[in-house]
């Protein structure tokens, strides 16, 4: 049996946290008991541990007392535990001669019966009494940070961050699906409260980021591999063929002019399939970079192989376009990466009592925004599908939100950009607005007021949930209508409002990969989007170290806040890069070699890929930056080769005898 | 396909509804499809127990699928649709809530009630789509159809809760088989709304007034008849025409069971669809289905 480095002499400390441990555990008793446990040199409660002079009790007890374990039985150990080990080390002991007691998360808030709390409390504080006294010195090991950032998506998210940390003098890399960057706030035709035109603020900035030298932009890109750990990710890119070379294209779009389609005939994503766009084409005049894409769904050359090839004459000697271009792959090295993915809208056709897909005259809220843009498939003209000018128009709210049957939570966007839109279309067509909302919800800088305005323009708002959209007629002046049927819960009595346009203001929903892209970067999600570490205090963080989350990737929110949370995300890497190093926990796992018997049961078992073999010796060996202290990997080993840092076969005996022995 | 359809009427089947009891079976034997009456069944437990007493309604329920059970039946065709959703409301309760279950058990004296959960309840509109086919149905078509657009007509009970003869929303099952006879549907929005059900004879003039609304849209959109999947809905749009008429006096419209259409379609025998028990539209029925049996009507 080995024994505990030295005399043990250990410190315990237990905190009253005001009375929200002291109300429930008896503080007093809990301390006089502890300093009858063996090799407990000095016991002491006090109100706060975590204040300046609860901190200095353990200073001047470790000079005092010559002490060389503490135990502080206060709070979790996500709260404190570094705070008491920074304790140590000032006090001059190594910061792992500690073990943090949870007496308050898992004792008091959790119980009402003040004697079993107390002696739950002495059960915990005994186990890491023993516990505590095999604990062995540890030190922190450091690893540099690549000065270089990934992003990942070319929204509003995602232009900011690249340009924060471009001007700050990194480097990055902007990686994003579409052709071009924009996002969707390059669709909006106006923003919400100020009605600043979207394209007009958006695009000096997508423009800055291509001619930007500190900015690797890569469209029509995926990352399809993530490799490493903070400060040393490995990123494979695939970039897919556009058919265009980016470096010799001018932009002058004479291929488009000149493709053998006269009159476009594929729906044009970019307008929701409100128009259309050959096989060549940019998505708006605005788009970065400038350079056409080819899609070979479509594209003649591509289905039967006989197309005349107009668009590569029209190119001439640029010899920009290569149909036969190929997929490539890049390889970067980053230290950092800022996840920007964005968001899609709720498809409406999950509703269909609301009969979109049904009514060609019922729009979503997105397709309105083209319809209302001056660069829009009608030159910002409102023409319904069946070609009338609308005279009167619903607003749906929270289709897709706030709904049992679809999504739960609120998009926090939908009032806001209703009430823009209800604008809009008033504007262009002079149209009577009604709004059907549940709650306004206008909590935003300015929005309050915005909402008055609106009120103030004579727009409708009609307080109830819509039932349903239907074209039946009840009285002759219905019809050719559609009819909108909702409880009006202000007035007590259900309403018939007859329109020649719905719009759904359809909900932010997490995009459709969401999983894949989540397991790439080793990352959770709750409600289907990304989970920042903590929802107050670490937002924009994720568990996996060196990954950030900006924009609607970690929920719904409008464009300031997307933009504020790109910042912090910026910022958060920043952090990173400026210190040029991360500490790493020292938890983690080693193998004994002289034990390890080369079965590499473990490498199957590390969820973090830590784990290789090394052919040579026919061992295992653990990557201790990767390593998270999991512990799989030494409960799996057959050989018993494996340990690990703070979870040492004595310590966490000792801890469980601790436990289980009777006071 | 199953062996044989286990077959539970009801009481409307054998009363108000006795032209889709004849054209249901006229049309199943034009199919090949054999279908056997549950011996000794009971009252289904819908109309006014399930809000005035659930637990009888329950154990009522109950009773027609033990039986059904006991014959042998693994399917039972419920074709009344207020039976067919009680029939399957029960199994999805007994199976859910242990108290139900238990009271159950001790009702029947059995030790069978989770066998009573196997018996498939099943609509006829469910099982020609799902069994027979879109496909098999036009194959099987023997005659022209020469009458004007039809407004297919669902009602509430088989797009609810624990019903699966059609979609939730925008039921299209019957529009498929009536368009692949030949017989042109309208597109009818009001095609899941309320006919009244026992309003007509409780608070007569709100359960007319959703009559008219009914059948005014309908003829709004084009038909000039209704075809109907329950006794109940046909009875109401059927039976109280008439006060309707007195203030739109154009409207005379028949309301038609979706299996007599279909069974005319693939040629039964005319004089077994039930059309002379008709109330209104009875000029328009002359004209649509005479003309393969000149005598049903002469």
């Amino acid at each position: 049996m080995p024994e505990p480095r030295g005399p043990v002499r250990i410190g315990v400390y237990t905190c009253h946290c005001g009375t929200n441990i002291a109300g429930t555990v008896d503080c007093k008793a809990l301390a006089q008991y502890a300093a009858s446990l063996p090799n407990v040199v000095v016991s002491r409660d006090y109100k706060y541990m975590c204040s300046d002079p609860g901190q200095d009790l353990i200073r001047q007890d470790i000079r005092e007392y010559e002490l060389n374990r503490v135990v502080v039985a206060s709070c979790s150990p996500h709260l404190h535990e570094h705070t008491f080990r920074t304790a140590l080390r000032v006090g001059g002991l190594n910061p792992f001669y500690f073990q943090m007691v949870n007496i308050r998360e898992q004792d008091s808030w959790v119980h009402k019966n003040k004697t079993q709390a107390t002696r739950k409390a002495k059960d915990l504080v005994r186990a890491a009494v023993r516990r505590v006294a095999w604990h062995e010195p540890l030190e922190r090991g450091r690893v540099a940070v690549h000065p270089d950032v990934l992003i990942v998506g070319g929204g509003i998210a995602g232009i900011h961050a690249a340009l924060t940390l471009a001007n700050a003098g990194k480097h990055v890399y902007l990686v994003e699906r579409d052709s071009t960057i924009g996002g969707h706030m390059a669709r909006f035709d106006k923003t919400f409260p100020t009605l600043d035109c979207a394209a007009c603020i958006l695009t000096p900035k997508m423009s800055a980021v291509r001619s930007h030298p500190n900015i690797t932009l890569w469209t029509y890109s995926e990352v399809t591999r993530v490799d490493g750990f903070v400060g040393n990710y490995k990123i494979c890119i695939t970039r897919r063929p556009r058919y265009i070379d980016e470096n010799l294209c001018v932009g002058c779009l004479e291929c488009i002019e000149a493709c053998v389609y006269k009159q476009a005939k594929v729906p044009d994503e970019f307008n929701e399939g409100l128009s259309k766009r050959k096989p060549i084409y940019i998505p708006f005049p605005q788009a970065v970079p400038l350079v056409p894409v080819v899609d070979p769904e479509t594209c003649i050359e591509f289905k039967s192989g006989k197309c005349k090839k107009t668009c590569i004459q029209a190119c001439g000697d640029r010899h920009a376009i290569n149909l036969r271009m190929e997929e490539q792959r890049e390889e970067i090295q980053v230290g950092t990466v800022i996840l920007a993915t964005g968001f899609q809208t709720f498809d409406a056709r999950k509703t269909p009592y609301y009969g979109y897909g049904m009514y060609p005259n019922v729009y979503t809220a997105l397709e309105v925004e083209r319809l209302v843009n001056a660069s829009g498939p009608t030159g910002g003209e409102v023409v319904l599908r069946d070609g009338r000018k609308p005279e009167t128009v619903g607003i749906i709210h929270c289709v897709g939100s706030r709904d049992e049957n679809t999504h739960r939570y609120c998009s926090r966007v939908c009032c806001m950009y209703s009430l823009k839109l209800a604008h809009l279309l008033k504007e262009h067509t002079g149209a009577e607005v009604f709004n059907f909302y549940i709650d306004m919800r206008t909590p935003g800088k300015g929005f309050e007021e915005f909402y008055q305005r609106l009120l103030n323009e004579h727009v409708h708002f009609i307080r109830g949930r819509v039932a349903e959209v239907t074209d039946w007629v009840y009285d002759p002046s219905e019809a050719g209508k559609l009819v909108i049927r909702a409880e009006d819960t202000l007035a007590g009595f259900v309403r018939r409002i007859p329109v020649d346009m719905v719009v759904l203001a359809t909900g932010l929903e997490p995009r459709a990969d969401t999983t894949e892209v989540r397991r790439l970067f080793n990352i959770t999600c709750a409600d289907g989007f990304f989970l920042e570490r903590h929802p107050k205090l670490a937002p924009v963080n994720t568990f996996t170290d060196g990954v950030f989350l900006a924009g609607c990737c970690q929920g719904p929110k409008d464009i300031p806040d997307t933009v504020a949370q790109a910042g912090a995300a910026a910022a958060e890497a920043m952090a990173l890069i400026d210190a040029g190093y991360v500490e790493m926990e020292p938890n983690t796992a080693q193998v004994n070699e002289d034990l390890c018997a080369g079965c590499k049961t473990c490498i199957t078992m590390c969820p973090y890929h830590a784990i290789s073999f090394v052919r040579e010796i026919y061992k295992s060996r653990v990557n201790e930056a990767l390593c998270k202290g999991c512990g799989t990997c030494a409960a799996a080993c057959p050989s018993g080769a494996i340990k690990q840092n703070l979870f040492q076969d004595e310590e966490i005996f000792e801890e469980i005898e601790g436990l289980l022995t009777n006071a | 396909m199953p062996p044989s359809y286990g077959y539970f009427p009801g009481c409307t089947l054998r009363g108000t509804g006795v032209a889709y009891e004849e054209s249901m079976l006229a049309l199943f034997e034009t199919l090949g499809l054999p279908v056997q009456e549950v011996h000794d069944w009971n009252c289904c437990g819908a109309t006014s127990y399930m809000s005035i007493d659930e637990g009888s309604a329950f154990l009522l329920s109950a009773r027609n699928l033990a039986q059904a059970h006991q014959e042998g039946h693994q399917e039972l065709l419920a074709p009344c649709a207020a039976c067919y959703l009680v029939l399957r409301k029960t199994q999805d309760y007994m199976q859910r809530y242990p108290r139900i279950r238990q009271e159950i058990h001790e009702a029947l004296g059995n030790g069978h009630v989770g066998a009573l959960a196997s018996v498939r309840v099943r609509h006829p509109l469910e099982t020609l789509y799902v069994d027979v086919g879109v496909d098999k149905i036009r194959s099987r078509r023997v005659r022209e159809w020469r009458g004007g657009k039809v407004a297919c007509y669902y009602g509430c009970q088989l797009v609810r809760p624990f019903a699966e003869a059609d979609r939730d929303h925008n039921p299209m099952r019957m529009d498929e088989l009536l368009r692949a006879v030949g017989v042109p549907t309208v597109e009818y929005s009001l095609k899941t709304k309320c006919c009244g059900g026992a309003l007509t004879g409780t608070i007569h003039d709100v359960g007319v007034n959703l009559n008219r609304i009914l059948i005014r849209e309908a003829a709004r959109t084009g038909a000039q008849a209704i075809a109907t999947v329950c006794p109940l809905c046909q009875y109401n749009l059927d039976a109280y025409q008439w006060e309707i008429r007195k203030q739109n006096g154009d409207l005379d419209m028949p309301i038609l069971y979706f299996t007599q259409i279909l069974g005319w379609a693939l040629g039964a025998d005319v004089r077994s669809l039930g059309f002379q028990r008709s109330i209104s539209g009875r000029k328009t029925i002359q004209q649509w289905f005479s003309h393969a049996e000149k005598e049903v009507y002469a």
